[in-house]
């Protein structure tokens, strides 16, 4: 049988950057690279569905999320102390393929850096790094340690390149490539690795149940619709259909 | 001590898995074991497989969530070959939810189930006709009846007939199915309902409305079973915002045999479980030997 929700008490929840924030549970978590939890962090009704916050780390005995603040969820994850406690669901979803060769490259558009960290950790090639932020950076510095080199972009040049992450990047110096981040990113690395580099892409869905029993959290797949709870959240690029 | 019986078939207990919300039992069953539960109302299926709606399908409301899935299933006769086989190795009460665009479809999809070892038929009528410009077969009385008398014509199967709360009148509508020979109704399946995204300043949803289930619709829906329970004689399977062990008594109260639990799995896959176990132990505080005792008293 699996774990259904399980408690963690939080061993830090600190806002590494304004908006995002580095969570720290204690207990026996596991899970792969890019596979995700459902995280509940209050015992009411309201809000309703847990939120799925991808695995940022794992080490002795600890699991780490790295989560932006956006809505009503987050904000109340956000608003936790030491001692507390939340429930959690998982591991879910199939996450990246670690045991891969040659040069890698990572391409991460704002809080898609969450699962790179723990990815990069795994990863026995060349690994390239390539962080897109709208004006801040943040988590590189635990990444760096694990890959070969950092490129950064922002949108406003405060940090790195000024511009986009995948102007910087160029598939032709990769056997690999493996992207997190918003779609429109996403959409455009597929296309720039089209016949040039294999690319997979971790997506992104509104989900309820998270075990891929609802339906709710599909997209289109040159196969048909596919859950990104139980299929994904990791896609190869060429198969997911975007843009209708 | 928790068993019910609904229409000579014998549930371990009142707790079924409403449609749509778990699947066809598998995810679930790596959680707990899908037997512990009274029965399982399967995903809503359609003659021919669908790919389901396009766009956001899943959206969350205060204490709820609006769905527009669009009964993506892989068919009848894909549930036939593919699902079917892992239920019926388990000592567990199937509910085959079927649902239709024409009177037609309905008809096939129960004559192919008809020959199967499904316990019910649960009718879905809140699909789209595409007879009367996509209202739902569910709303007036009169579309209502047509579909459940030749579903019943046809169906060597019970009859449970799942209505929809926007039906006219819930009453007549439940009166008007049970005349046309539906031999149990459910009730209810999810309200029409919107959401509006102020910054694309476009509905939420593509086909504009979605389905909106969840706790906030548990009192409307109680007060519904609580009525239809006053003009019919046949059982009622209470539905709608069910999450609790207290939830599921107020139903049984109002008038409802067994009740389905849906959006509560999302909550926690084992929910079902909890409810189950509480129901146990608030029967045996109150010394209830068997819920036939509370069935409807209010
Ligand atoms: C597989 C997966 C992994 C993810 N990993 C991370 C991560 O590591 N760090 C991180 O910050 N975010 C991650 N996200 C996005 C995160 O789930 C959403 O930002 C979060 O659910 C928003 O909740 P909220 O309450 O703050 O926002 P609200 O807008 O209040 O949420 C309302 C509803 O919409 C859903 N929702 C809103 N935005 C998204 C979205 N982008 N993706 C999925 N559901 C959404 C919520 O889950 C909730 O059901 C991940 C999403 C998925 C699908
Ligand atoms: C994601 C989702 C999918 C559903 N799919 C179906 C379906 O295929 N057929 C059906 O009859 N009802 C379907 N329903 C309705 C539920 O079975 C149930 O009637 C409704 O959600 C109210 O109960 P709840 O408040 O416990 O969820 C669905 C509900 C949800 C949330
Ligand atoms: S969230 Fe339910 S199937 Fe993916």
């Amino acid at each position: 049988m699996k774990e259904t929700y399980r408690k963690g008490i939080i061993h830090t929840n600190t806002e590494i950057s304004p908006n995002i924030y580095e969570l720290v549970l204690e207990g026996d978590f596991h899970g792969r690279p890019g596979q995700f939890y459902m995280l509940r962090g209050w015992e009411e009704l309201d809000p309703f569905l847990p939120r799925p916050i991808s695995i940022a780390d794992i080490d002795s005995g600890k699991i780490k999320f790295l989560y932006e603040v956006r809505g009503r969820g987050t904000h109340i994850i956000s608003k936790l102390k030491k001692g507390h406690s939340l429930s959690l669901l998982g591991p879910l979803g199939n996450g990246f393929d670690v045991k891969v060769e040659g040069k890698i490259a990572l391409i991460t558009g704002g809080i898609g850096i969450a699962p790179m960290l723990y990815l990069a950790k795994q990863l026995s090639g060349e690994v390239h790094i390539y962080s897109g932020f709208r004006n801040n950076a943040y988590f590189l510095d635990q990444i760096r340690p694990y890959v070969k080199a950092v490129n950064i972009a922002t949108e406003n040049g405060s940090v790195g390149h000024k511009g986009f992450v995948t102007d910087l990047f160029d598939p032709k110096d990769f056997d690999l490539v493996y992207a997190c981040g918003p779609i429109p990113m996403l959409e455009l690395v597929i296309n720039m690795c089209k016949g040039i580099t294999p690319v997979y892409v971790s997506m992104e869905n509104h989900m309820a149940c998270g075990i891929g029993a609802c339906l709710g959290c599909t997209i289109q797949t040159i196969r048909g619709m596919e859950r990104v709870c139980k299929e994904g959240p990791v896609f190869k690029g060429e198969e997911v259909v975007l843009n209708d | 001590m928790t068993k019910v019986d609904i229409l000579g078939v014998e549930l371990k207990n009142p707790i079924i898995a409403a449609s749509g919300t778990f699947g066809f039992g598998r995810e679930f069953d790596e959680y707990f074991p899908i037997e512990k539960l009274g029965a399982i109302s399967t995903k809503g299926l359609t003659l021919n497989k669908r790919e389901g709606n396009k766009g956001i399908r899943i959206y969350e409301t205060a204490s709820g969530l609006m769905n527009s899935i669009g009964l993506q299933n892989p068919g009848v006769k894909g549930f036939i070959e593919d699902d079917l086989p892992f239920l019926e190795d388990k000592d567990v009460v199937i509910l085959a939810n079927l649902g239709g665009s024409t009177i037609d479809e309905y008809l096939e999809g129960i004559e192919l189930l008809n020959n199967t070892s499904i316990d019910f038929i649960e009718l879905n009528i809140s699909c789209p006709n595409v007879k009367e410009g996509g209202m739902a077969f569910g709303i007036k009385c009169s579309t209502a009846e047509l579909v459940v008398s030749e579903a019943k014509k046809v169906s060597k199967k019970p009859l449970i007939v799942k209505l929809s709360p926007n039906a006219e009148n819930i009453q007549e509508m439940a009166y008007s199915c049970v005349e046309a020979g539906a031999d149990g109704l459910s009730l209810v399946n999810t309200f029409n309902a919107l959401a509006i995204d102020i910054y694309k300043r476009k509905p939420v949803f593509e086909n504009v409305t979605a389905g909106l289930s969840g706790p906030c619709i548990k009192p409307i829906a109680l007060r519904m079973v609580y009525e239809v329970s006053k003009v019919v004689n046949v059982p009622i399977i209470g539905i709608g915002g069910i999450i609790s062990w207290k939830d599921a008594i107020e139903f049984i109260m109002a008038g409802a045999t067994a009740v389905q639990v849906g959006s509560g799995n999302f909550i926690k896959p084992d929910i079902t479980m909890d409810i189950i176990n509480g129901i146990e132990d608030y029967m045996r505080q109150e010394g209830i030997k068997s819920l036939e005792e509370i069935r409807g008293i209010i």
